[in-house]
This record gives structure tokens, C-alpha cells and sequence, in this order.
């Protein structure tokens, strides 16, 4: 079981959490006819590695976040809150 | 009796008594079951599983393959398959014998040793082939039959278990040397310190050392001030009895303690079992190693046993495993092993060294106690039925051992065949074994986690460097305790095995898998160490191959002419040993296997006879039979009570949510396809709810109480998701919204009261508010109070007739009840339940999402394509219902069916077809009820293309030979077409 460390909680035990897919999707705008909403609908990394991806505290503060996770060791390199842009390698160290 | 005089580690001064296929035995505190039997002189403990030979114990600890029993606790207290080296004798134990018939003695099945050359390794896979039917009515069953070994018991299980949680800085596995120096040097560090051990006493291979010193203490003194020294330290948690099954992710480790198995029935008390999940900082896995077995033929005999176990069941229990033993070896371990025995009065007829060069010392050592060492030579056959009566020896030939020049007489041999760290752990923890080759044993590489393997888990065999491991991994400063430092060698791997026809040398001795087994699946073609496995069953038993995989390894590295990390070490999987199910099940069995959620009515409905249907965790009344009704009775006249007069339902289950903020208005707007801005304070509106992809993901009414205050319902399956779903978008899409989102599901209960004569029951119950339509038309929201109870009541229908919600503060659920029931006495007001509320919704060609949507439904699908608000410049879903593939005129539609027959009831889920071409599927039947209303049965169904098919007909396919039913395509609405009776 994950050990998940939440922005707003601290670290917490995986099965207070729910995880919420891929981060740092942006939404298209409802009426932008130009954008490619089968890619932003379907179209997923699927990284092996590095990925970064929301979770929900859902038993906890309820708050998504974002975190940068290793998909092959499961290590976790960061979290960091909704919103905030996506973090480089830079940044995490 | 085999015990002897004096020594050991069991309390004689106390007699336990126990019985063993009803004979009745003794024992002291201290034995397990194995320790005693012995010392009652019982070596034959087991069949084997296919041959069913008889069997002995081979181990002392988790590692025994052979000594399994049923083992009687009491009443509803029987488990099979226990090993008899892990079972602590307690007074009054009950034991028995399993996979024998009729008696463990004589037992018919040894039959099938007779026939051995006929059931090799995979005979099944060649055997039961034909003919093809007869593998389900006569092969299988026979298998299945004779398969497996102890029996289950079918009582259900009369003890407790439970579940906690902890956090240490360090966690030790295994309170052996090693651990136990870890534990010293991390208690004196300060942090939370947990020691673990899956022995009935801690020590490892201390509780059977005969002459080592630590410190220059007797082993054994300086064990007990080292646990004494643990037990006063403040931060040190000390867990006996207790198995590390599993480590997982981010060092969490799931400990498995038993706590009552070792105490009389009468000392017994609380949790059998409790089940930890502990998060440590640090790891430090110190559980040691497992003895290796010698490959030869007939190695299996009773009174053949590893020579650890038979050094432990000396030095710690007392007990003679023989009078006269041979010891075995390839690795210079067994030496200290003969000496324990000879030291415990056994005599030793002789060591058996395989190697050419034996260490002078040792030799040395055991002739000057007169035993004779034989080197070079290695064991080649053995005698005996019930019990080993000799071991044949021949020269040892590069990888050959001949037919025996020698007999020895004996009645126990002690094999040593070098060591076997335990990696379970370490290889859960996803740490990749190596091999060592100078060891001869796969040990530890790098950590992936925050672990530390020490000592011999790790493959340091000798008692000095396990302490200096142990002492380094736990963070000690100064000295580490100290031993005598002692090369032990050892050519560690058996390759030798005697070729020969007839022999059969058993490599694993749970599953009856023997060296011929594997030179066969190898023969055969198989390669991968995955496949060997699996078609030969070696190490697949319940002791996990621990004892047998690295034999095999070696066997078929020989064969292949590979070396052993070449052929691969198979995956090492949780649990580490069997685990009980009460561990994981714990607290959730009976009614806390789930939560049941009861409406605040539920008593009334319980007491009106209501037949219940689970909707997820809710109870929810389903009818209300009356008399002898069955279902369909029932239900036809709660519809026809609604139709005619007024109906009463409990929708308390219905999920609430309340979207307050000066966003309010505007989140919602984004989040439902209809329009939310301009709804009016006091008004309520039909929403429907996709997901960004289009497809509808809920539905529910939007009541706007004030400019800022929204009361929303969502389905009863979808109250928790759809505020997740509502909170995604707040909290990442629109942050910039000032709105909250509050639960408030259970903080009321809500009471439909629909029918012709809704009105006329309610009104005189209602202060404050004037329901006549004009002044509180269909689709209006007001507070007032309703038989006195503050009241927020919605004029809303599911039902297509007059239809009010009464929602009451929970607590004033009951009194609300029985004030609508009273109210309605005279007026025909009936308790209908979901059952009739489906048929109802269904005959107005209402949707359940869920039911009638299936995650692919757009709204225009569900024939909703009017709430979709077409002017909205953005909501949650628009941009992708304008996706090609959204607009195809094919897509399945919402329709109606009704039989051609007016007559038969289709089946819901049954495929829709045409006559012209009954392969292809067209869609499918989603709700099909009988309906007294239309007086024929409806259907609603997906349908392909189905709104221009309306008017035609297709056909329900009947399953297998059944014919199909030929239904008309009509539109989605059986009932009051113009609305007339729900809003008038």
C-alpha cells in the first residue's frame, strides 16, 4: 500500500486516497471547435517512468492534487497542489 | 521415550496431554507437536500426496513439508494441514492423520506408489484425454476427489480476529542473532523500535546452539538478557508469535500475531489472531535460513530429516530423533549437527561427507568423539518402511553417486545439504536475488526500498558476522556483541543424483515431485523455470518449495549444462506462510461485512411487511405484499393505488447536495446540459449530468431555494460520485467559483405522496404554503411546515401523476411517515416500493440512469436531447456531443416495445433483432414490466436507429432454443402522453 504524502495533510495511507488519471490536462474550451477533443477525451501517455497524475484525498481534506510518481518503482517524487504548473526534475530536486 | 534426561528448552516439570488419531500421548510446555511425537518415539506423522508414502518430519519450523495434521482446538476449532513443527502443544489437543484411508498405518492409497512409473510428472495432461466428454462427468471428479490433502472444516469459525495499524522507525523481521543485534543497536538509537518473530520463542538459531558463546556467555544467557534488555526498553514493541507475511509498497509490512493458539482452551481469551499493518521507516529483514535437503533415492523415509532439525529437536526440545544416526552432508554445518547429537545421546554410526576433502579440524573434532567420517562418499539408497533402517553409500563419482557399496545400519539420518536463505521477503520488497556461487545460495542485491537484509538471510552463516550484520543494520555504535568467528564451507548444491530405473529421489516432498520428475518436463522440452514448475508442480505445495527449489534449480541446471542463475529463480508471493482468512477478514464479517443503510422509515416499512432489495448499500422496500401476494400482485396494486388514488414512497435514499455561493447559479449551469442561470428562486428543473466525453453520467431534479442556494438530487447510486464529480470541477476546472458543495443525503428523509388524491391528503398537513397549482404549480420548491415538522416540499413527479416530496429532517422521518398515512386513511393512500415506482416511471418512459443508460447514452439518445441547453457557450460534455460519432443517425436509441402478442413480458437485457437477419445485434430491452396501466406488457429498450424505426417491429432473440418474441417499435411514453396529470 502506497504511502502518499498530501499537500494539505501530510503523508497518509493509500486507501484514504482515490486516484484521478493523468495531470496537467487542459481543457479545451466547450465551444472550440478547433481542438482536438478525441486526444483530450481518450488520449493518454500511459508513461512507463516519470508521470505525473492527480489524486483526491477522498477520506481526508477531499482536496485533488498533483504528483509526480515513478510508475515502474512506485516511488513518489513529489505531490503538490491543484493548479500549481507541472513540476521538472528541476524543480522536485 | 525418546527424551532425553535432561536439557532443552521445555518445562518439565509440567505434563500436557494430547491425542494423535486417538491415542493419547504427552508432552511439556515448550514441545510443539512435532518435539513431541518424537519424543513418544511417532516418526510416521503423513502420507505424501500422490504416492502417499509414508512420512516423517522432515524440519523443525515453517519449512516442514510432510508432518500436516487436522488440529482440534474445539468445537468449530478443526484446521487442516498444520504443520506439526509450527502446532505448540497445548493440553488437551486433538490431532489426526490426513490423506490416508483407512488408517495412517495401512492406508490404500499407497497403492499408487505401486503404479509410480504410470503417473509421472504431468500424466494428467496425457493421461484423461479422451474421450473429450469425459473429462467433466468421470476425470475431473475423480481428481478433484483424490486430490488435496486435510479435509476443511464447513463450521463456521468461532473465534475473533482483528486489525491494527503502527508505525515504527525500524521494524525487525526475525529475532534469531541478527535480529536481535539489530534490535539492541535501534533501541539504544531512541526511535519505535519492532521486533518480530514467527517462533513460539524468540532466539532463532540460539534456542538450539549448544556450545556458542556471545560475549562470553553461554548463547543461551546472553539470549535471555538480550530479550530482557528488549523488554524493559520503553520503545521497543516485542511481537513473538508473529509472522511477517507480506511487505509491500513504501515499507509497509503486514504482520500476522497469534495470539491464543499457544494457550489452553480455558486461558484463551480475546482475538485469536490480529493482523498489523505496519509502516516502518526502516526494515530490517533478519528471518534467516532454511536447511537443504540431500537428492537420493528413497530420501523420503521416516526418521530422515534435515540435520538442523534433528540438532534443534536435541539442543532445544530434548529429544532423541534415533538411537543410532548417520549424518549426511555436503556442507561442514552438519558436523556441529552430529555433535549436538551426540551430545543429546544419540549415538552416530557415522558422517557421511561427500566431499573429497573434509576440514581436517572438523574431522578431527568428530573422531575424537568417535564417530566415524566417511569422505567422499555420499548416500545412495536408504531401507525401511515405516522408518529408515539403513543408508546405503557409494563413492562419489564427479556428479554420480553408483549403487550402494555400503549399508549402515541407523534409525534417523541427518541430512545436510548446505543453506537456503530466506529472500521472501526481501524479494517482496522487489529486491532481485543474485546467486553467490562461492556460498552457493541466491542471496540479496541491491534494496529497492528502505530495507537491510541481515545475517543469513543475507548469507552470512556464521554466528559472528550475523551479530556484526544485525548490530550495523540497527544503527549501533561501539562494539557489536561478539562470538567465536567460524568458516563454514560447503559445496552447498545437491547435483548428485543416482541414476537408475526404478529409484526415485524426491526433491520436493510435499508435492511428490522427485529428480526424475523434472529430468522428464525437461526432457519434454521444457526450458523456462516458470513451465518446469508448473508442469511438474515442484515447489507449487503449501511450504512454497522451501526446501525444494533450489534442488531443482540445481537438477535442471545440470541437465541444460547451464549454470543455476541461468535456469532463474521462480517469484517468491505473499503470504509468506499460510495465513488465516480471519486475519484478513477481521472485523468484517455478520453485519459488518458491509454497511447496510436504512432509511429513517425503514422500521415502518419493516413493519408493514415490506420485502427489501439492496440498492448498493441502501435497503430499500421494494413492495408491500398484502396476505398471499407475490410480487407481480403486489405491485399491480400499489400502481393501480397511485393511478387512482395516492401512493406513498420512501426516497430518502435519493442522493442530496447543496450548491450554495454567488457562483452557485453558474457552476451549475456548467455542470448540467440545461440551462441553470435564469431558473427562478422556488423553481425546480429536470438536469442531466455528462461527463466531459457526452455520455450522461447522472440525473436529478435542481431546485434554486434562493439566489444563491441550490438543493440538487442526484441517483441513489450516484450521491457520492456525482459530488466527486462536481468537486473535480470545482476545485480544478473553476477555482475561480466562489461555491460549496455540502452532502446532505442522510440529514433528510423524503416522503413522495403522489396520486389523483395527492393533494387532498397533503394539504391539511401543510401550513404556510397554499398548494393549489396556481399558487405552487409542477415543478415549484418551497419551505413550510408539514404535520408541524419544518418541511421543505418540492412538487415534482416520477410517477406521471400529481406527485409531491416532503423532506423532513431525518429524525423527523418516522413522525412524517405515520402523519402521511394517517392523513391518508380514506383516501386510499397506499405504501407503494421501488418495484411499482419502476413500473410507474417506466410507463411514463422515464429513465434509470444506469439502467437504461449505460455509459455510451448521449441525452439526444435517451430521447433527452431538450434539456440540453443548445445556447450555453460551454457546459461539462457539449463540445464532444458534437463529435461525429455522436450525431450518427444509427446510434441506439430510447424507444418503447410492446409484444405483438400483448402478451409475453421480454426479458430484460435480451438482445434486440431482426427477423430478416437474427445474428446481428440491434440493441437491447433495459426495463420490461408488466403494466396495468397500458393493460398489455412495456419495454423500454435501445434500440439502433430506433426513433426512425418507430411503427415497425423487431424481436427480442430468446436465449438458447427459445423462440423469439416479435415486439412494436413505439415511441418511449405508454402513459398520459401531454403530461396532463402530473402538472394539472
Amino acid at each position: 500500500m502506497l504511502l502518499i504524502d498530501c499537500p494539505h495533510c501530510g503523508p497518509r495511507a493509500e486507501i484514504e486516497f482515490r486516484h484521478a488519471g493523468e495531470a496537467h490536462l487542459v481543457r479545451p474550451g466547450g465551444s472550440d471547435e478547433s481542438a482536438d477533443w478525441g486526444a483530450y477525451l481518450y488520449a493518454r501517455d500511459n508513461i512507463r517512468g516519470r508521470a505525473t497524475e492527480r489524486w483526491r484525498h477522498v477520506h481526508g481534506c477531499g482536496q485533488f492534487f498533483n504528483a509526480v510518481r515513478d510508475t515502474v518503482s512506485d516511488a513518489f517524487e513529489c505531490t503538490y497542489p491543484a493548479g500549481e504548473s507541472r513540476r521538472t526534475g528541476a524543480d522536485i530536486a | 521415550m525418546s527424551r532425553t534426561p535432561f536439557g532443552g528448552r521445555i518445562d518439565r516439570s509440567r505434563t500436557l496431554g494430547f491425542t494423535f488419531d486417538g491415542v493419547t500421548y504427552t508432552g511439556h510446555p515448550g514441545d510443539t507437536l512435532a518435539s513431541a511425537l518424537l519424543a513418544n518415539g511417532v516418526h510416521l506423522m503423513g502420507r505424501s500426496f500422490k504416492y502417499h508414502r509414508p512420512r516423517g518430519v522432515l524440519g523443525s519450523g515453517v519449512e516442514e513439508p510432510n508432518a500436516l495434521f487436522g488440529v482440534t482446538r474445539g468445537p468449530g476449532r478443526f484446521e487442516p494441514n498444520q504443520r506439526a513443527t509450527c502446532v505448540p502443544l497445548v493440553d488437551g489437543l486433538v490431532v489426526e492423520s490426513q490423506n490416508r484411508w483407512p488408517s495412517l498405518a495401512h492406508d490404500a492409497g499407497a497403492l499408487n506408489d505401486l503404479g509410480a512409473a504410470f503417473i509421472p510428472a504431468g500424466f494428467y495432461y496425457k493421461t484423461f484425454m479422451w474421450p473429450p466428454r469425459a473429462w467433466h462427468r468421470l476425470y475431473e471428479p475423480r481428481i478433484r476427489a483424490m486430490a488435496g490433502l486435510g479435509r476443511p472444516t464447513s463450521d463456521s469459525d468461532p473465534d475473533r480476529y482483528a486489525q491494527c495499524w503502527a508505525h515504527a522507525e525500524v521494524l525487525i523481521i526475525g529475532a534469531g542473532p541478527a535480529g536481535l543485534a539489530a534490535a539492541l543497536a535501534a533501541a539504544a538509537g531512541g526511535g519505535r523500535v519492532m521486533l518480530c518473530d514467527q517462533d513460539e520463542e524468540m532466539g532463532g538459531a540460539l534456542l538450539a546452539a549448544t556450545d556458542e558463546t556471545i560475549d562470553g556467555q553461554p548463547a543461551a544467557d546472553w539470549l535471555a538478557a538480550a530479550l530482557a534488555t528488549l523488554a524493559a526498553a520503553p520503545n521497543v514493541r516485542l511481537l513473538p508469535r508473529t509472522t511477517a507475511i507480506a511487505y509491500g509498497l513504501h515499507n509497509l509490512v503486514t504482520l500476522a500475531e497469534r495470539r491464543t493458539d499457544h494457550l489452553a482452551a480455558a486461558e484463551a481469551h480475546g482475538a485469536r489472531e490480529r493482523q498489523w499493518q505496519v509502516r516502518a521507516r526502516r526494515v530490517v529483514i533478519a528471518t534467516g535460513a532454511i536447511e537443504r535437503p540431500l537428492v537420493f533415492p528413497n530420501n523420503d523415509r521416516p526418521g530422515i530429516m534435515l540435520a538442523s532439525a534433528a540438532q534443534a529437536y536435541a539442543a532445544r526440545w530434548g529429544v532423541r530423533v534415533g538411537a543410532r544416526a548417520v549424518v549426511a552432508l555436503d556442507h561442514d554445518s552438519g558436523y556441529r549437527a552430529a555433535a549436538a547429537l551426540a551430545d543429546a545421546g544419540v549415538a552416530v554410526a557415522a558422517i557421511v561427507d561427500s566431499r573429497a576433502a573434509a576440514s581436517p579440524a572438523l574431522v578431527a573434532e568428530a573422531e575424537g568423539r568417535g564417530i566415524e567420517v566417511i569422505a567422499g562418499q555420499a548416500p545412495a539408497d536408504t531401507r525401511g518402511r515405516m522408518r529408515v533402517t539403513s543408508l546405503g553409500i557409494a563413492p562419489v563419482d564427479g556428479d554420480r553417486v553408483g549403487p550402494p557399496t555400503r549399508w549402515i545400519d541407523c534409525d534417523a539420518v541427518a541430512m545436510a545439504g548446505g543453506w537456503t536463505p530466506s529472500l521472501h521477503l526481501f524479494s517482496q520488497s522487489r529486491g532481485k536475488p543474485v546467486w553467490d556461487e562461492a556460498r552457493g545460495c541466491f542471496i540479496p542485491s541491491r534494496s529497492v526500498q528502505a530495507e537491510t537484509s541481515v545475517g543469513a538471510c543475507a548469507g552470512h552463516f556464521d554466528l559472528a558476522a550475523c551479530l556484526r550484520d544485525g548490530w550495523a543494520a540497527g544503527g549501533g555504535s561501539g562494539a557489536a556483541p561478539r562470538a567465536q568467528p567460524r568458516a563454514d564451507a560447503g559445496t552447498s548444491v545437491a547435483r548428485r543424483h543416482v541414476e537408475g530405473t526404478r529409484r526415485r529421489a524426491w526433491v520436493d516432498f510435499q508435492n511428490d515431485v522427485t529428480a526424475k520428475d523434472l529430468r522428464l518436463a525437461l526432457r519434454e522440452g521444457f526450458r523456462s523455470v516458470e513451465h518446469i514448475k508448473r508442469y511438474t508442480t515442484t515447489g507449487m505445495a503449501t511450504d512454497q518449495g522451501r526446501t525444494s527449489n533450489v534442488n531443482a534449480l540445481a537438477i535442471a541446471a545440470q541437465q541444460l549444462g547451464v549454470g543455476i542463475p541461468e535456469v532463474g529463480l521462480t517469484t517468491f508471493r505473499a503470504p509468506f506462510t499460510p495465513a488465516t482468512f480471519g486475519g484478513f477478514a477481521a472485523y468484517a464479517r455478520g453485519a459488518l461485512f458491509d454497511p447496510v443503510r436504512r432509511t429513517p422509515m425503514h422500521d415502518d416499512a419493516v413493519a408493514a411487511g415490506a420485502v427489501f432489495e439492496d440498492v448498493g448499500q441502501w435497503k430499500r422496500a421494494r413492495y408491500f405484499p398484502r396476505g398471499a401476494e407475490d410480487m407481480d400482485a403486489a405491485v399491480a396494486r400499489e400502481c393501480t393505488a397511485v393511478r387512482t388514488a395516492a401512493g406513498l414512497f420512501d426516497a430518502s435514499t435519493l442522493g442530496k447536495i447543496v450548491v450554495a455561493g454567488p457562483d452557485a447559479a453558474a457552476f451549475l449551469d456548467f455542470l448540467y446540459t440545461n440551462p441553470m442561470l435564469k431558473l427562478g428562486v422556488g423553481r425546480c428543473r429536470y438536469g442531466v449530468i455528462l461527463r466531459d466525453d457526452g455520455f450522461i453520467y447522472d440525473d436529478g431534479i435542481v431546485a434554486r431555494l434562493a439566489a444563491d442556494v441550490f438543493h440538487v438530487t442526484t441517483t441513489t447510486g450516484g450521491a457520492a460520485r456525482v459530488l466527486d464529480h462536481m468537486e473535480d470541477f470545482r476545485q480544478t476546472e473553476l477555482p475561480g467559483m466562489r461555491v460549496w458543495l455540502t452532502s446532505i443525503t442522510e440529514q433528510f428523509a423524503v416522503a413522495v405522496v403522489a396520486g389523483p388524491r395527492a393533494r387532498d391528503i397533503l394539504a391539511p398537513l401543510v401550513e404556510g404554503l397554499d398548494l393549489a397549482t396556481a399558487a405552487f404549480p409542477h415543478l415549484s420548491v418551497a419551505d413550510c411546515t408539514v404535520a408541524r415538522l419544518p418541511a421543505r416540499l418540492f412538487r415534482i413527479s416520477f410517477s406521471g401523476e400529481l406527485g409531491y416530496e416532503v423532506n423532513v429532517p431525518a429524525s423527523h422521518g418516522r413522525a412524517l411517515w405515520a402523519a402521511l398515512l394517517a392523513a391518508g386513511t380514506g383516501h386510499g393512500l397506499t405504501p407503494y416500493g421501488t418495484e411499482a415506482m419502476h413500473v410507474l416511471r417506466a410507463e411514463k418512459g422515464f429513465v434509470i440512469v444506469g439502467q437504461d443508460t449505460d455509459g455510451t447514452v448521449t441525452p439526444d439518445d435517451a430521447g433527452l436531447g431538450w434539456a440540453v441547453g443548445k445556447a450555453k457557450a460551454d457546459f461539462v460534455g457539449k463540445r464532444a456531443l458534437l463529435r461525429p460519432a455522436m450525431l450518427e443517425p444509427d446510434r441506439k436509441q430510447l424507444v418503447g416495445l410492446i409484444p405483438v402478442d400483448g402478451t409475453t413480458l421480454a426479458e430484460e437485457g435480451a438482445q434486440l433483432v431482426d427477423a430478416a437477419a437474427p445474428t446481428r445485434a440491434l440493441g437491447h430491452v433495459s426495463s420490461s414490466y408488466r403494466s396495468a396501466a397500458a393493460g398489455h406488457p412495456i419495454a423500454l429498450a435501445l434500440l439502433r436507429g430506433g426513433r426512425a424505426r418507430i411503427g415497425g417491429t423487431v424481436e427480442v432473440a430468446g436465449l438458447d432454443t427459445a423462440a423469439n418474441t416479435p415486439m412494436r417499435i413505439v415511441a418511449p411514453m405508454f402513459y398520459d402522453p401531454d403530461g396532463g396529470r402530473m402538472s394539472g
